[in-house]
């Protein structure tokens, strides 16, 4: 067996170990499931009144898949945290294996998780009336932006949870930055009505790319709730949202393996 | 032929702690190195340094003839390790366990699904098999750990305190294991705080304490060093006491230990039996009545009290 081809069935085992223990846990199903559930729900229906009612609900579904998304890179950060602190990782580290092999079993086995909450996100928009109303190739193009950008995320989350002291110390790191992120984006109101500073911000975040990226590949752009700045970002969402993914990728990885080598030297 | 393990001058500090100080020991192909020590001695350490877990600061460390440093990832494939807290996935079945071990080892997988079953069978767990591990107890959970360091058939076993927190029956079962591991022509380092564990496991002992070496020898050679036995005398009146530690300074091999509540002392001799009528004879002479006399082969506590004190005397000065 080639040294790449042990990689790569060493990395598709530890996915397979991670999703039995999802399976077998209510919290991650209810966080990956339950939780983009409730918030499609809550902004559609308590703040969808206002601002467009059936046309907002449309405009917010790219925002809370990426809001999910972007979440589930807690569990990156809490599994990798929790693995360390039950000796699992030196368990596998006493094994002729590559550390690779861990880090991207993780990772792959969160974009699992991943594209079950993106699923559900999507069904619960269905019956509030989102449709896809752009091409099937667009359609296509827009999960592949979601999914290329969870993994990115997911590598984030990697980082953290390995430098974390504990695994409680990891689930509030891991959240801690996401909720800003998410919300000073044009996930729930366009980023046109934020005061300056705050505009800018969220014009340049890489979750506001995404979002009008695949807002836009789904047709669900909303006359009224829409960009139309002229900034570079909001005119190039789609080559700003890989662009991002790959600059995080190309960062986090390496940062993730070095940090995890750290690790096993203590 | 190489020796299973072998490791020369092995440093390790943690900031300006020093876990391990220049440690040497070498584990015979064959045969089982008991590492012994109390708490905080240094011995996870090394178990972590021969495991490629840790990188020594300094020192030589062989292990199946691979260095440890450079060669990481053959010695990963010669030994199998069984840790001090079992590192088992308690959300995965015993199956499950074995089967995850055996595939990460680069077994195929049908070849990992049979040796998970052979190792479930071997140690009893065949019933458990589909249960989670969250639902063993302690002592299944250890046999369990101890399977999956076995998957590969490692020619070096590594165990990291293997009975620590385990039942009288569940430590039997794993020496058990241990001497059969032997016989099969493995090589085992064992960890332990149990003197009589190495005593019964171990071809050769090394004590360690504060990250040093302070004796090595057989279970034998070690407990020679203290005197071959001890003499234990109880007296009738507890006023004959001093007379007796006398005449045990007297015939013993050194100072005698006095017990002022239970009105016994007890010395380390040479000879036993004819010390023992010497005193007897002597304490006569002295009308001290005696209550009871017995004779006790040292054990290794004895070895073990006597060298941890001494490394204590050694680091105050």
């Amino acid at each position: 067996m080639t040294a790449v081809v042990k990689v790569a069935v060493d990395g598709w085992m530890i996915a397979w170990r991670n999703l039995l223990h999802v399976r077998r846990s209510v919290d991650w199903a209810f966080a990956a499931v339950v939780q983009p559930v409730m918030f499609v729900l809550l902004f559609g229906f308590v703040f969808g009144g206002l601002l467009g009612g059936a046309a907002y609900r449309e405009y917010l579904l790219a925002g809370i898949l990426v809001q999910t998304l972007a979440f589930n890179s807690a569990f990156t950060v809490i599994g990798l945290s929790t693995d360390l602190r039950k000796g699992f990782i030196d368990r596998l580290r006493s094994l002729p294996m590559s550390g690779v092999s861990v880090m991207v079993g993780r990772t792959l086995s969160d974009l699992a998780v991943s594209v079950v909450a993106m699923l559900v996100t999507c069904l619960c928009g269905l019956l509030i009336g989102w449709r896809v109303r752009g091409s099937f190739l667009d359609a296509v193009l827009a999960f592949l932006v979601l999914l290329v950008f969870a993994f990115a995320m997911s590598w984030i989350g990697a980082l953290i949870g390995l430098i974390s002291p504990s695994p409680e110390a990891a689930q509030s790191a891991g959240l801690i930055w996401l909720t800003p992120l998410t919300f000073v984006s044009s996930g729930f109101v366009p980023e046109e009505s934020m005061p300056g500073p705050l505009r800018v911000i969220a014009e340049w975040n890489p979750l506001t790319a995404v979002i009008n990226a695949v807002r836009e590949l789904f047709g669900n752009t909303v006359p009224g709730l829409d960009v139309a700045s002229g900034s570079w970002p909001d005119d190039h969402a789609l080559a700003y949202a890989w662009l991002a993914s790959l600059v995080i990728v190309a960062v986090f990885v390496p940062l993730s393996m070095r940090a995890y080598r750290r690790v096993a030297a203590r | 032929m190489t020796a299973a393990v072998e490791a020369r001058g092995v440093v390790k500090s943690y900031q300006a702690h020093r876990a391990l100080d220049g440690v040497d020991l070498t584990v015979p192909t064959g045969t089982v190195l008991g590492l012994l020590g109390p708490n905080g001695a240094g011995k996870t350490t090394m178990v972590r340094v021969l495991t490629t877990l840790l990188r020594p600061d300094a020192g030589d460390v062989r292990v199946a003839g691979y260095d440890v440093v450079t060669q990481s990832a053959d010695v990963r494939r010669s030994i199998g390790l069984s840790g001090q807290y079992a590192a088992v996935d308690e959300s995965l079945t015993g199956y499950e366990n074995l089967y995850l071990v055996g595939r990460l080892y680069g077994f195929k997988a049908a070849a990992a699904r049979d040796r998970a079953r052979e190792l479930l069978a071997l140690f009893r767990l065949e019933q458990a098999a589909s249960r989670l591990l969250r639902t063993y107890s302690g002592g299944m959970r250890r046999r369990l750990d101890l399977a999956g360091a076995l998957v590969a058939r490692p020619p070096v076993v590594v165990l990291d305190e293997p009975t620590t927190g385990l039942d009288p029956r569940s430590r039997l079962d794993t020496w058990e294991m241990v001497r059969r591991l032997v016989d099969d022509g493995a090589s085992v380092l064992l960890t332990t705080q149990y003197l009589e564990e190495a005593d019964v496991l171990a071809d050769s002992i090394v004590v360690i304490d504060r990250g040093r070496v302070v004796e090595r020898g057989t279970s034998d050679e070690l407990k020679a060093r203290v005197g071959s036995e001890r003499l234990e005398i109880v007296v009738a009146d507890r006023a004959d006491l001093p007379e007796l530690v006398r005449v045990l300074t007297e015939v013993g091999a050194a100072e005698p230990v006095v017990d002022d509540h239970l009105r016994r002392a007890h010395v380390l001799v040479h000879v036993g039996p004819k010390t023992l009528v010497e005193a007897l004879n002597r304490l006569d002479a002295r009308d001290v009545r005696v209550l009871d006399v017995s004779l006790h082969r040292p054990k290794l506590d004895d070895v073990f009290l006597m060298l941890t004190d001494r490394a204590d005397e050694g680091e105050d000065s």
